[in-house]
């Protein structure tokens, strides 16, 4: 995509004078519609680095505890995590140079691949707002828009909220009226058709955790579920636990949840974990105003305490 | 036993007298993928499948499996005594896998039955079933079956392998069970000679058509030592969330873990899948972790599969080329470029 040449170049730059002791972005993967996160840390090899609408991981997740100073690849999601990170001292803005993207949103291999049954994408080509996907006795030529992944369809932030370069002309914010009505049919279930509704929603999971390891904000040195001394949660796959791990999990994300969507790009079942989350979101932006990732000057709203709070249960 | 011939829409019928011996499997597609279910309705059986997500190993290894009950009330007459609850052997026939899940039971095999150890369960479930694969007609991009000692439609394994023939399957019995099997359900046809052809043409061309292979011919040879310690790993190592994918959907993966859950004063002794990619699965009482960084974990899982098994019971590598794991890696980390690096450097 016509980002690949600007960012290689950024990279070259910033690697060569120095700026930078490696770079965090995507390879092109080894198949159609995939992409691998890889660190590059020699001007002379930055022709690995690539972009496409494939880009789906949050490059974010790979900050934590870092020592070094790094460029990173950041659409806008990737940005807000990064601000996140921040902000909850996990990485220090000075270590960063942030190689903003503009993001039309990310492709989902998944609803490509369903639409295709049991055939075989063998090439995928994107061209000006279409994508070509050939196989065996077929061609098919997609409107990306149609395909994206079900976050990138709501998100309002699709530029980088914190960058020191951009690798093109900002696009346009959406200007939908309300990116959260799905939430809204699940808010409006009675608690039984709720309770239903998210025990289908878990049925299949793995408990491979791959929902909260591709999670920019699942960094805890050890996960609540991999505490073993005590033990909290048991580890089969009981509803009880399952539900046990998916709603905690989700509670931690409260008011720090960019919705990039990684978390079910990641799941090997297709859960649409961001069901959980979503509702936080919208109830921390109801109640608060906010929405994660946007400054690096502010605390997130949960974890804030001023004497003078207008609540008084909290004073 | 000859060959024999199954025409498609006597299928549902083969199906149902099978049923009233057998409890059936079958591919369900359901939220999206197919996964092995219990037989309900014969005339709705879907086999245009490509794979199941999961692989079918959670047939004879549940991820969690209740192994022992016991009682902590001492007003109870079997107090304190470890007990097996009552498990489910009924005679099961699973129909459509595939010839490299398949292959993996029988890789999985010696680590369950050997002359050291038997699982029980594990082992009177593989007797209890019956399998009926079906061949790969198409195999995927991904699929490198070829390159390590399995095939599209390969016959080890598995008892029956039908070959899907357009309005025919081909049905041939590999083990006297599945002769016995295709007896009972009354599949009495001879294949003709012509579509004993056409199911070799089959086979060759879908062997023709895996176009990803993998190298393994040096992974014997190579000191173990020199390839724990090779440069590669932090480069592979880099992407890989941690996560359990690739472990949990591989049909070869047999790591578990075994917790005692207490209810009051009942309990159960569970065994749970684990994964190598997990911290905890190598935490130690002590609170030391031999494999406390990703890059060891990752280092691991490839170090089992394509080295520590092939030495150890030198029986090939513990992969059947299935790419499973390469389709469903959220990072793209492919089995078959570390394939290349452990052979070739």
């Amino acid at each position: 995509m016509r980002y690949t040449d600007k960012i290689r170049e950024i990279a070259k730059k910033i690697l060569a004078d120095k700026t930078v002791d490696l770079i965090i972005g995507f390879k092109r993967g080894t198949l159609p519609m995939m992409t691998e996160p890889v660190t590059v840390r020699d001007a002379e090899k930055t022709d690995q680095l690539y972009w496409d609408s494939f880009c789906n991981m949050n490059l974010a997740n790979y900050l934590p505890k870092r020592e070094e100073k790094i460029g990173i690849v950041a659409k806008g999601c990737d940005s807000r995590n990064i601000a996140v990170h921040i902000v909850e001292n996990q990485i220090k803005r000075e270590q960063l140079y942030i190689i903003g993207v503009p993001c039309e949103g990310m492709v989902d291999r998944r609803k490509i691949i369903s639409l295709l049954g049991d055939k075989e994408a063998k090439e995928v080509i994107e061209s000006d707002g279409e994508i070509i996907v050939k196989g065996e006795g077929f061609e098919h030529a997609l409107k990306r828009n149609d395909y994206l992944q079900d976050n990138c369809m709501r998100c309002m932030h699709r530029n980088p909220v914190i960058h020191d370069a951009l690798v093109g002309d900002l696009v346009e914010e959406r200007k939908e009226p309300d990116p959260y009505d799905d939430v809204k049919d699940i808010e409006e279930m009675g608690s039984g058709e709720k309770w239903e509704f998210f025990l289908d929603l878990i049925k299949d999971c793995t408990r491979c955790y791959a929902c909260r390891n591709a999670c920019p904000l699942c960094y805890c040195p050890t996960c609540f579920v991999d505490e073993s001394d005590p033990q909290w949660v048991g580890k089969s796959i009981d509803p009880t636990d399952t539900m046990t791990f998916h709603v905690l999990r989700a509670f931690h994300c409260a008011g720090r949840c960019t919705d990039c969507g990684a978390c079910e790009q990641a799941c090997p079942v297709d859960i649409k974990v961001r069901s959980f989350t979503r509702k936080l979101n919208k109830d921390v932006l109801d109640l608060y105003g906010s929405e994660a990732g946007l400054s690096i000057e502010e605390r997130p709203p949960l974890d804030t305490y001023r004497p003078d709070d207008y609540d008084a249960f909290i004073r | 036993m000859s060959d024999k011939v199954i025409k498609k829409e006597e299928l549902p019928n083969v199906l149902k007298i099978l049923k009233e011996t057998y409890e059936v499997f079958v591919p369900v597609k359901e939220k999206g993928f197919y996964r092995f279910k219990v037989l309900e309705d014969e005339n709705k059986v879907d086999l245009n499948f490509t794979n199941t997500r999961l692989s079918p190993k959670s047939l004879l290894f549940p991820q969690s499996e209740r192994m022992f009950e016991y009682s902590l009330d001492e007003a109870d007459e079997d107090a304190y005594v470890i007990k097996e609850p009552p498990k489910d052997y009924a005679p099961t026939v699973v129909v459509g896998m595939r010839p490299c899940d398949a292959k993996a039971l029988r890789l999985v095999d010696v680590n369950f039955v050997n002359p050291e150890f038997k699982d029980p369960w594990w082992a009177r479930r593989l007797e209890s079933l019956t399998l009926i694969g079906l061949g790969c007609k198409e195999p995927c991009s991904t699929c490198f079956c070829t390159s390590v000692n399995c095939g599209p439609f390969n016959e080890e394994g598995l008892d029956v392998l039908l070959f899907d023939l357009g309005k025919n399957y081909m049905a041939r019995a590999i083990t006297e069970k599945g002769a016995q099997l295709l007896k009972l359900a009354g599949v009495s046809e001879d294949a003709t000679s012509d579509l004993n052809k056409q199911a070799e043409e089959s086979k060759a061309k879908a062997e023709k058509q895996i176009i990803s292979h993998v190298p393994t011919d040096k992974l014997k040879e190579k000191k173990a030592i020199d390839l724990f310690d090779a440069s590669f790993w932090d480069e592979v190592a880099f992407a890989c969330l941690n996560c359990g994918t690739c472990t949990f959907l591989c049909p070869t993966c047999w790591c578990f873990d075994i917790q005692d859950e207490v209810n009051k004063k009942k309990g159960d002794r569970i065994r749970n899948w684990d994964s190598c990619m997990f911290p905890l699965f190598t935490l130690h009482a002590s609170g030391h972790n031999p494999r406390s960084e990703k890059v060891q974990r990752v280092r691991q899982r490839f170090m089992h599969k394509l080295k520590y098994y092939l030495d150890k019971y030198d029986n090939g590598v513990a992969c059947v080329g299935c790419g499973r794991c390469v389709n469903y890696c959220p990072v793209n980390i492919d089995i078959r470029e570390v394939f290349k690096l452990m052979n070739e450097t």
